[in-house]
């Protein structure tokens, strides 16, 4: 399944990428799966995305949970909580 | 109902007489504007630079008015949120909201900046002495959003 990955803010920064193509492996089905195979390339990925760190995913621009479904061609951004207003 | 994101200022007054003008059952209008400070945690803050998510910002905005029209009795809404390089006193955001009696209006106005706070994506980083931050979430505003939940309406 390929997907779009987008990163915001102190991620983009953190990971030095606002933006990938990803072909994922067949076991990532979920947002949860996601998270934790990017955590698992290490670096800055383990440490902002570590268990008990605040970070939000949204998949084609709605917010989304550990649960939810990705699909082939997502749009699908990670970022940290967010800050306007 | 209305949503733009723009790097330029707004004109309150103008934005309110247009919101209104168009129609003559309009009692009540409420609006907010959000600031900048020259000092946060402690620390004085030179200026700052707000980025967001193209595409998904203006959607998130649209669906939280979205909410408010099915919560209160309103009849137009509109939000202007700036982005780009902002100093201390410039403006940052503008929520409007129209409506025949003010209970609407007070209400739905605050429910819509509570949730854009949590809610829409758009990220903050303060110039201070030591160089440029991100700013944190607070907790407090995550506690002004639930707050909305346990309203019934």
């Amino acid at each position: 399944m390929k997907i779009r990955l987008l990163y915001f803010a102190r991620f983009r920064e953190a990971f030095g990428c606002a933006e990938e193509e990803i072909d994922l492996p067949t076991h990532v089905h979920v947002v949860g799966d996601l998270t934790h195979w990017l955590r698992n390339r290490g670096g800055a990925y383990a440490i902002e995305l570590a268990e008990g760190r605040a970070y939000r995913v949204a998949v084609d621009q709605e917010m989304a949970a550990a649960q939810t479904r990705l699909h082939e061609n997502a749009e699908v951004a990670v970022f940290p909580p967010v800050t306007g207003g | 109902m209305g949503v733009r994101i723009q790097n330029e200022d707004f004109d309150v007054g103008g934005e309110i007489a247009r919101l209104r003008a168009a129609n003559p059952k309009v009692g009540a209008v409420a609006a907010f504007v959000g600031v900048v400070r020259d000092i946060n945690e402690g620390d004085s803050v030179s200026g700052m630079s707000l980025e967001h998510y193209p595409g998904m910002t203006e959607r998130s905005i649209g669906t939280i008015i979205d909410e408010a029209k099915a919560r209160w009795r309103i009849m137009d809404a509109l939000v202007i949120h700036r982005v780009g390089e902002l100093r201390p006193t410039d403006q940052i955001v503008l929520v409007i909201v129209s409506s025949a009696h003010r209970g609407d209006a007070f209400a739905a106005c605050e429910f819509l900046m509570d949730y854009l706070k949590t809610r829409a994506p758009f990220w903050k980083k303060e110039r201070v002495a030591e160089g440029h931050r991100w700013v944190q979430a607070r907790a407090s505003d995550e506690e002004a959003a639930q707050r909305w939940d346990r309203i019934q309406r």
